[in-house]
């Protein structure tokens, strides 16, 4: 019994101790987008400089940005991976809790891609219409707005299969979400003239926006709040099921996987990187400034990130299917700098 | 009157003879059995299942594609990759290099440039340089090194990609695979065992074949010594002042009510309890095994608390009133009799606990313990509490979400590694109630 009493107390002492104690590792969170490439350069980092590996976690840009913005101290964390910038709404919260000079690193571009099954229904190309009509709540239907009722893809366009509808998009806390409200509803619903048949029912355009960006809540859309595989394990079940992935989780899974064009265009990085592909988005990472100096290696980190052995064209983040920043030297200076977000550039 | 009564009377039947009834019965208890037997047989099936998709999945992450190749690195070279940025990549291009030349030398005739050899490796930079790093006195002498070939040529040597699926990409092309025979052939790339996998740490999403579950087994290590210092102490403790000591009143009901309650409570509730009060509150750092255990401790002390009452009391009476009997205290009553009958039955739900703790995700899923975490070994004792580091099935969690199919079969390979681990403390437990349970 004694024995064990005082490995006890050890262990008490070892929890009081400990509070005192540095961190000496960047903690990084955020969007599951960013994180494969957040863990590359974690790796390299590591191994090619003597700063111990940071810690990277998951969970979706909202969450990480949240975290981010709980304060300033060693118990929050230094960097929040995002695939979308950081809202105004967010910033405020950041400010209010004292986290008020933050660096904003863009580290490159994104392709989101539309994926099916290899064997499944030739769904090879698609507009943004075709994937409203397909999920929108509310549709246009013989010149008027009517609750979205299409079950088959070939009821709305005859050049599609007649496969039910099964889409799986990112869920709601994902910045990926955002993009494809954005680049593929939106224009989707404005191509559809649905947009304009709402305005024209009397609604304001902010409203008719929003009523676009709604996704029928029947079954036949499904948000996954999880990762890709998660995704990827759905259209493995459901030979219909269209997919949404990030380009570089699809190019590694070629051989399960078939993708579409959006618009007539095939998303590749050259594509995206010309900005040909529509559906592409900005992957940001942002850095706590009060943390440069206290953190060790932190500062560090971020110029190793956006540096060109690793995000340029050619470097490792490239050659996992991050499309890189035409503007990296800028963003380069801007770290070297410390320039924080709404500081005069 | 007679004739009525008589027709009352029940007909008696012969023991000998089967009655209706009895068939009846029979048939019923005959058909229970064999409900019984299926339901067996399903779990049995269910269990087979698992196990074969199990070890068919996870075997393969304990063999790996090796690429075996003499190297010498000059000082020159040495000096050069040091003055880099980005160190390994440049002794990564000076390995490409020296195995080009030697394939060259060698006459294969399967052409070949170093875009291919890259795409055939592995991230070989970091043991490279490590390697120099340790053994100064061994640049400018050749040097055999084993390297792990990429993901898809390992996936060509387990039948995960095949000529027939293989699509030119990034990754691999088509032709590269005529190379791969040649190597393979020449006995430059073999298949190996892992140790890496047992031995190694967590690695990036481009780099399957680094990717080990080595410290995370030391991360889990941490956390169950954290769990066992502070739950069997504090769990034993309540338990036989619960059973032995305080008064019947309505304060103890609600103790024990909240108990029971407690082992009921989703772990993921845990999680969020110490994010707020260990990490938040008391400053303590993120991702670090003491946290973990400490929210594993806060999960595992229901169910040890119970355990351990249960075995106290089923210590007879008898040997209690025994020994106040002969003038014993209270205390020393408990602590020299019914203590140590009830210890096979206390160690036995300690470990149990122990088991489930270690098999627990969620709880660490707020805490900072699941993610990209791939420290080197604790360099002691503190570090190995304080250090971030992942746990098993933590890092099984994160493999099983990366796109690349290597890790996918990582993840089942350290299913069977936690496997081992929870059969073995089972086990363990099994012995220790065999051998010193005493019966009444």
């Amino acid at each position: 019994m004694s024995v064990k009493l005082s490995v006890s107390a050890l262990a008490i002492a070892a929890v009081s101790a400990t509070a005192a104690a540095a961190r000496d590792n960047v903690q990084v969170a955020g969007s599951s987008t960013v994180l494969p490439y957040a863990s590359i350069v974690a790796e390299a980092f590591g191994d090619n400089t003597d700063f111990p590996t940071p810690v990277v976690e998951s969970g979706g840009s909202s969450s990480g940005l949240k975290r981010f913005c709980e304060g300033v101290g060693e118990n929050t964390i230094d960097v929040a991976n995002a695939s979308r910038a950081i809202r105004e709404s967010e910033v405020a919260v950041c400010a209010e809790n004292g986290v008020t000079d933050i660096i904003e690193v863009r580290i490159g571009y994104d392709g989101i891609v539309f994926a099916s099954q290899q064997s499944g229904p030739a769904f090879t190309a698609f507009e943004p219409a075709d994937i409203f009509n397909a999920i929108g709540a509310k549709v246009l239907k013989d010149g008027a707005i009517v609750d979205n009722t299409h079950t088959t893809w070939s009821e709305f366009n005859a050049d599609f299969p007649d496969a039910e509808i099964a889409m799986f998009i990112p869920g709601t806390k994902h910045g990926t979400r955002e993009v494809f409200e954005e680049k593929v509803l939106l224009i989707g619903c404005e191509a559809t003239g649905a947009m304009e048949a709402m305005i024209a029912g009397g609604m304001s355009e902010d409203d008719a926006e929003d009523a676009c960006l709604d996704v029928r809540q029947d079954g036949k859309s499904v948000d996954i709040d999880g990762d890709y595989t998660e995704t990827l394990a759905r259209i493995d079940a459901n030979t219909n099921g269209i997919g949404v992935f990030g380009l570089a989780f699809y190019e590694n899974n070629t051989d399960k996987l078939k993708v579409a064009t959006m618009s007539g265009v095939e998303p590749t990085t050259a594509t995206i990187a010309s900005g040909e592909y529509p559906v592409s988005r900005p992957l940001f990472f942002y850095v706590k400034k009060a943390h440069i100096g206290v953190i060790p290696g932190l500062k560090e980190y971020a110029q190793f990130f956006i540096s060109d052995d690793l995000a340029g064209p050619s470097g490792p983040l490239a050659n996992y299917g991050l499309v890189s920043d035409p503007e990296l030297a800028k963003t380069q200076q801007m770290v070297a700098d410390e320039k924080v977000m709404g500081a005069d550039m | 009157m007679t004739d009525a009564s008589m027709d009352n009377v029940p007909v008696k039947g012969s023991l000998t003879t089967v009655d209706a009834r009895t068939k009846k019965r029979n048939a019923a208890e005959k058909r229970f059995k064999a409900y019984g037997l299926v339901a067996i047989m399903i779990g049995l099936f269910f269990l087979v299942v698992l196990a074969v998709s199990i070890l068919r999945s996870g075997l393969p992450a304990f063999t790996q594609a090796e690429v075996r190749v003499e190297f010498t690195l000059t000082q020159a070279q040495f000096d050069e990759a040091e003055s880099q940025m980005l160190k390994t990549k440049a002794y990564e291009n000076f390995f490409i290099a020296a195995l080009q030349s030697q394939l060259e030398e060698r006459g294969l005739d399967v052409s070949f440039d170093p875009a291919a050899i890259e795409r055939l490796l592995g991230k070989t930079g970091s043991t490279i340089r490590e390697y120099f790093r340790e053994n100064p006195d061994q640049i400018g002498t050749p040097v055999t090194f084993n390297l792990a070939a990429s993901s898809r040529v390992d996936g060509y040597f387990k039948g995960r990609v095949s000529r027939d699926t293989v699509v030119d990409s990034r990754f691999l092309e088509v032709t590269d695979l005529d190379l791969v025979d040649a190597l393979a052939d020449a006995g430059i790339i073999i298949t190996a065992f892992n140790w890496n996998f047992i031995t190694g740490s967590d690695s990036g999403v481009d780099n399957p074949g680094g990717a080990g579950i080595g410290v995370s087994v030391i991360g889990s290590f941490f956390m169950m010594l954290v769990v066992l210092a502070l739950s069997l102490p504090i769990g034993v403790a309540a338990s036989i002042y619960l059973e032995e000591f305080a008064p019947q009143n309505w304060f103890t009901d609600l103790i024990e009510v909240n108990i029971s309650n407690l082992a009921a409570v989703p772990s993921i509730v845990f999680g969020i309890l110490g994010l707020a009060v260990f990490i938040q509150f008391m400053h303590l750092p993120q991702s670090a095994p003491l946290v973990g255990g400490l929210v594993l401790t806060l999960m595992t002390l229901p169910t040890i608390i119970i355990s351990t009452r249960a075995s106290l009391k089923s210590v007879p009476p008898s040997i209690r009133e025994a020994a106040l009997g002969v003038g014993a205290s209270k205390m020393q009553t408990v602590f020299h009799h019914v203590l140590p009958l009830a210890a096979p039955g206390i160690l036995t739900g300690t470990i149990i606990g122990l088991a489930q703790a270690l098999g627990e995700t969620a709880p660490l899923l707020l805490i900072g313990m699941v993610g990209f975490i791939a420290r080197a070994y604790p360099e002691g004792v503190v570090s190995g509490f304080i250090d971030p580091n992942s746990a098993m099935p933590a890092q099984i969690y994160t493999w099983a979400a990366r796109a690349d199919a290597g890790f996918y079969e990582k993840a089942w390979g350290g299913i069977i590694i936690l496997l081992i681990f929870l059969l073995t403390m089972n086990i363990i437990a099994i012995i220790l109630r065999r051998r010193f349970e005493r019966r009444w």
